[in-house]
């Protein structure tokens, strides 16, 4: 009996090392994996970190309005927030291909899933840069048109485009990243008939001079001039 | 003839201008719908060159701009005869009249190309751009503007006008000082409708490429006159008489900034060269007097001018924040602040927002468009102080104001130097 149990019991402990002497290379593998990807992402971060300070990507992103909602969030600047973000992704990339290697059943499908998930990802955050850089420079061309054009509450109109193009750009990039889609499919619906009220706005406030001159050509017939106390400017 | 720009000209224009063939004197009219005044101005033009210039061969060359009311036709069909003194014995020439269509809608850059490549081809000596606009255009306009190129060699006439003391403000208050200050001429008129030049400087113009970097567009009037100080060829003024041109509002301040800033702003970055080595200013020859100031009593809603100014150093401080220094953003939030009675837009400071708007037009901080339209709250500001301080101001006293005025660019013009090199 005694003899059996010990048998039994070197027979488990030789399965045991079995085991672990095929799993540690393994392992090994992925820790090597694991710190040659962190030496790559930190590489790859320095490396970015000093072309975007040289395409000065810090003046772009002040431009796009993304600067003011970092510093608002107390966050790093722009190429601060991408320089991490691509370490991050590079280092998270090498470590799911070392757990990958150490061949454990499903969580290979989900390492795959993270690859095929990374492109969607990259899209993504070049829509939402690009959406804030339009949305940048419409709302300040709103909040310039109403001022010339003495419009009240110009803040408020600008605000309004800004707004309008972000939630926009919010549903795309939900979108592309496959998150919500029926919530963001609603929402499309609503966002979309509010940005066509937006443009219509814009597009009234920018042409309202060339509009009133048009009607006036065409339906009054020497209309007084309402500015006659304006000076020409040239 | 040379054919340089067929590809540009259409085939039926080339066929008249060959029909035509060389000529001394080229006078180009750019228009679009000017039915209401282009009857007036063609004769006066007929009639002043054979009054001047009976033995020139000449011609009339109208570019239009897509004209629905018939101007074309009345260009072309403006008989000389209607003109024609019985007792001139000289009038020996016939003078032609052509016209072409170069697009369906204007443009003031296209318009000038059409009438340069027109006088080259046919080797015009002299040639006298005419605006359309101008409601009281008089007979001796073109030989004022005409005769120094053509007996005195001149290669660039500007004009000066009998101007009322508050009209054309953003020349007097920007333009006339900026470029007087810059590049060291005294040009009163720098961009102006009407003006003459002569073929050699036209030909250069024609041959710069200015065209495809936003010249084709308004403002290119502007340009020209820059090209002929930056390329060194003679520049003389000519009184011509009272302005009074149609269609001209207040409410135009934004496009006529683009016009006329914007070309500036564009120019400068292009011509530093040229202008950063150039230290005070000198006078042009001027053919009677430098400046006329009318001093009628006119309406002006100042209190209107104030306000806009005040909203609109409130409404854009984040857009003034990325143009101005902190110091003449502080001091113009200071008077956006200040009563009715007190408010007063110093030269100093409006001298200093011009040239930070001129630096941070060159590095693009914000769109550059943006940049133009932001200085037009700025603008009505000055124009406000302008008014207040000229108010029963003598045409001595307005003349002194804006000469103080000048002196202040010129004398300023190292800030200028210091920001546009160092600022980011």
């Amino acid at each position: 009996m005694q003899e059996m149990i010990i048998s039994e019991l070197s027979q488990a402990l030789h399965q045991l090392a079995r085991g672990f002497a095929h799993f540690l290379p393994r392992l090994i593998v992925m820790l090597i994996l694991t710190f040659l990807g962190w030496v790559i992402a930190y590489v790859v971060k320095v490396v970015l970190r000093s072309i975007l300070s040289l395409i000065k990507f810090d003046k772009l992103s002040e431009k796009a309005g993304a600067s003011q909602l970092l510093t608002k969030a107390a966050l790093p600047s722009a190429t601060e927030m991408l320089s991490r973000f691509v370490f991050w992704v590079v280092w998270l990339g090498f470590i799911l291909l070392g757990v990958s290697v150490l061949g454990i059943p499903g969580l290979q499908e989900q390492v795959a899933r993270f690859f095929l998930f990374l492109p969607r990802l990259f899209v993504a955050m070049f829509i939402m840069f690009f959406g804030l850089l339009a949305a940048g420079f419409f709302s300040r061309a709103a909040l310039l048109a109403a001022v010339n054009a003495n419009v009240p509450s110009p803040q408020v109109l600008s605000l309004a485009v800004r707004s309008i193009i972000i939630v926009f750009v919010l549903s795309i990039v939900f979108e592309e990243l496959g998150l919500a889609e029926q919530t963001m499919l609603v929402a499309f619906g609503i966002v979309f008939g509010a940005l066509m009220l937006g443009l219509a706005i814009a597009f009234g406030m920018g042409g309202r001079d060339l509009a009133q001159r048009f009607l006036e050509k065409r339906f009054v017939r020497g209309k007084k001039e309402e500015n006659e106390d304006e000076l020409s400017p040239l | 003839m040379k054919l340089a720009e067929e590809s540009f000209l259409t085939d039926d224009f080339l066929r008249q201008l060959i029909n035509v063939g060389e000529v001394d004197i080229l006078v180009g009219l750019p228009t679009h719908n000017n039915a209401k005044t282009i009857g007036s101005i063609v004769h006066a033009i007929q009639s002043d060159i054979l009054r001047c210039f009976p033995r020139e061969r000449a011609v009339i060359i109208n570019a239009d701009g897509g004209s629905r009311d018939g101007t074309p036709e009345l260009v072309t069909g403006a008989s000389i005869d209607d003109v024609r003194p019985a007792s001139n014995p000289y009038a020996l020439r016939t003078l032609h009249s052509i016209s072409t269509r170069y697009a369906t809608s204007p443009s003031s850059g296209v318009a000038l190309r059409t009438i340069l490549a027109a006088a080259e081809l046919l080797r015009a000596k002299a040639c006298v751009v005419m605006s359309p606009e101008s409601a009281n255009i008089e007979s001796e306009w073109l030989s004022k503007l005409l005769r120094p190129i053509h007996r005195d060699g001149f290669d660039l006439v500007t004009p000066t006008y009998g101007r009322h003391k508050f009209e054309g403000l953003l020349i007097t208050n920007l333009l006339y000082p900026m470029v007087r200050a810059l590049y060291g001429v005294r040009i009163r008129e720098a961009y102006s409708l009407e003006f003459g030049f002569s073929g050699r400087l036209g030909s250069q113009f024609l041959g710069q490429n200015v065209w495809n970097d936003g010249a084709d567009g308004a403002g290119v009037e502007l340009r020209f006159t820059l090209a002929a100080i930056t390329g060194g060829y003679r520049i003389c003024q000519s009184f011509l008489g009272d302005k009074d041109h149609i269609e001209r509002r207040g409410a135009d301040l934004v496009p006529a900034l683009r016009q006329t800033v914007g070309t500036l702003f564009s120019a400068v970055e292009a011509d530093f060269p040229v202008w950063s080595s150039v230290a005070g200013s000198q006078p042009v020859p001027t053919t009677g007097a430098d400046q006329k100031v009318l001093l009628e009593p006119v309406r002006v809603n100042r209190k209107r001018l104030r306000e806009m100014f005040s909203t609109g150093v409130a409404e854009l401080d984040s857009v003034f924040q990325s143009i101005l220094s902190p110091s003449t953003l502080a001091e113009l939030r200071r008077i956006a602040r200040l009563e009715e009675a007190e408010f007063h837009y110093p030269a100093e400071l409006w001298v200093r927002t011009v040239y930070e708007f001129a630096a941070s037009y060159r590095k693009s901080v914000i769109s550059r468009d943006h940049i133009i339209q932001a200085l037009a709250p700025l603008f009505r500001g000055r124009v406000f102080t302008f008014v207040t301080e000229n108010r029963n101001a003598s045409a001595d006293d307005v003349e002194n104001n804006v000469e103080g005025l000048c002196l202040e660019f010129e004398q300023l013009k190292p800030y200028l130097l210091q920001i546009w090199k160092s600022r980011e």
